[in-house]
């Protein structure tokens, strides 16, 4: 359709893009500006070109700190999409009791991660808390989910993926139900089983939601901040110091913003060739298949 | 197995999942009630034997509940309309109107979908620092007056909306501002319900942006004054950061109960 006058786009889409450039693409470059200079808020910063990311590179910190919040990362899409598919799976019926039960599940989506992050600082509390009661209860040994550097940061992962399943469960939910319900039965007259029909026609006509919801699952995992600040502290001996909360504490128990930014710049850089090869191995695996199919 | 037996265990796996996702906020509710002797002693039990209000009223003497819960509303309730306000009109220009360097401003939009908050905060923070913005609601509400997701998710939604509605308002004189707002507002109003939702409950929940915003009581919300709470403490009594955390949820697990379509198909991205 015709603009009204050659300027009218512009007016409707100035505020926007103005706010866009300010808030986001603007503080994006400075981040890389900063990332070349030491300042430390209060003296005139002193540019120092690479010297923060060669810090960074030589005391192994960042290669600690990019393993492991890809490990979690893993922990936290593998277990949030295959709990999420299989209680889609399960769930995807009529009837009161699976749809009070996909409300309960999702419903943790809803709540603030500060809630579920002190409810399960308590849950887990290694002397007082409800697991800890459970454990002593059958008589099994006392686990510090959040004090063992071994088990912090799974435990962490575990709690994002109690947060984050219901949002798996509605996204996977969503593609089930757009399965035609003709192809399901036409594979039943030829004899497919529960679990071929599922592999063979659903599994393939889910792909796209499967990438949809590893990739935001992913950069969801990446953000983690909450759960580290109220839990952990980082702790113990680092074990869960994840990017985000990294770069926090450069910030402001450091001062120091020269580091900080090139930490956000290579937790930046990760994030989107994590998120893009994800991409990318969903949709080649999707288009692979899609040719195989066409040969058959 | 038979059809009968896979359903029953069928209903069983239900019922044990549906436990897995309430018994946490079964004890968060419970703990609340209890005096703290009582959490320390029986932690798992799950009806106080002495039920009690005092970690309640240990909130709101602790922290200024009223006040921070007001900040909350105010912030999120804001950010909220003004991505309504400001999605409408660009999600209009970028997909009703031709005009060079649409590609171009549709490519920008998508881009910031991409940067999360977490890339911009010490920049944004600096930038805030220097103007004299810090602790105050600007610095917690215009970082996010406009949603990327929610301008792309508007444009998505009016592709499908019919050029002749427009054509016919622009021949009866109507202003591209009627258009926007009286005549496409209403016809995206299931895709704007579900934004507002849920850009509402993202914000009301959100730790991170107030925690970097402020460094005083002037704007602190809510989920920083109930964290606080923890920070504050001896660091053991439970019973009164369960009561913060079910002040805290009240206000969110209502509107979910009370619109949980909506919110389901706005985190969907299918809005």
């Amino acid at each position: 359709m015709r603009a009204r006058t050659p300027s009218s786009p512009w007016i409707l889409l100035g505020p926007s893009l103005v706010l866009l450039v300010v808030f986001v693409v603007f503080p994006v470059g400075l981040a890389v500006y900063e990332s070349f200079f030491q300042w430390d808020l209060l003296t005139d910063p002193i540019y120092v070109q690479i010297d923060n990311y060669r810090a960074l590179a030589e005391r192994r910190e960042l290669l600690h700190l990019v393993w492991r919040t890809l490990s979690f990362s893993v922990m936290v899409v593998a277990g949030a999409m295959s709990l999420g598919l299989g209680l889609a799976v399960l769930l995807n019926r009529r009837g009161r009791l699976f749809a009070f039960a996909r409300a309960a599940i999702f419903s943790a989506y809803v709540v603030s991660w500060v809630s579920v992050a002190l409810l399960f600082t308590w849950l887990l509390d290694a002397d007082h808390g409800v697991f800890a009661a459970m454990l002593k209860f059958v008589h099994l040994p006392r686990v510090g989910f959040l004090t063992d550097p071994n088990t912090a940061l799974a435990t962490l992962a575990g709690v994002t993926v109690w947060k984050i399943t219901g949002y798996a469960l509605v996204v996977f939910l969503a593609g089930l139900q757009s399965v035609p319900p003709s192809l399901l039965e036409a594979a039943a007259l030829d004899g497919a089983g529960r679990w071929s029909r599922f592999r063979f026609v659903v599994w393939p006509l889910l792909r796209p939601t499967a990438a949809f919801v590893a990739t935001t699952s992913l950069v969801i995992s990446f953000q983690t901040f909450d759960v580290v600040r109220i839990m952990t502290q980082g702790g113990p001996a680092n074990a869960t110091s994840l990017f985000v909360y990294a770069i926090y504490e450069q910030v402001f128990l450091d001062l120091s913003i020269g580091k900080a930014s090139a930490i956000t710049v290579i937790f930046f850089v990760v994030l989107v060739a994590v998120a893009s090869l994800q991409f990318r191995f969903w949709s080649a695996s999707a288009s692979a298949r899609a040719r195989g199919e066409r040969r058959t | 197995m038979n059809p009968r037996a896979s359903y029953l265990v069928r209903m069983g796996l239900a019922c044990a999942a549906a436990l897995v996702w309430l018994a946490p906020y079964a004890w968060m509710v419970t703990t609340s009630f209890k005096p703290l002797s009582e959490v320390l002693e029986h932690p798992a039990g799950l009806v106080p034997k002495s039920p009690t209000a005092a970690a309640y009223r240990e909130v709101f003497s602790a922290i200024p509940v009223g006040h921070y819960m007001l900040v909350t509303l105010a912030m999120a309730v804001s950010i909220a309309l003004l991505q309504i306000v400001l999605a409408l009109p660009a999600g209009y220009a970028l997909a009703k109107l031709h005009f060079a360097g649409r590609r171009v401003a549709f490519g920008l939009v998508l881009a910031c979908l991409l940067v999360p908050a977490q890339v911009t905060f010490v920049p944004v923070f600096l930038l805030f620092a220097k103007a004299g913005l810090v602790n105050t609601m600007p610095a917690l509400v215009l970082p996010f007056a406009v949603s990327a997701l929610g301008t792309f998710m508007v444009r998505q939604a009016l592709a499908s909306v019919p050029d002749e509605i427009i054509e016919a308002a622009r021949l009866d004189g109507a202003s591209e501002a009627t258009i926007i707002y009286r005549i496409l507002g209403p016809v995206l109003a299931p895709t704007l319900v579900s934004l507002f939702l849920v850009s509402f409950v993202f914000h009301y929940n959100d730790y991170f942006w107030p925690l970097v915003m402020t460094t005083n009581d002037d704007v602190r919300t809510l989920p920083l004054g109930v964290a606080l709470l923890r920070e504050q403490g001896t660091g053991m009594r439970w019973h009164i950061v369960m009561a913060g955390n079910v002040i805290l949820s009240l206000p969110v697990m209502a509107l979910f109960a009370a619109a949980q379509r909506h919110l389901v198909r706005g985190v969907g991205g299918r809005a």
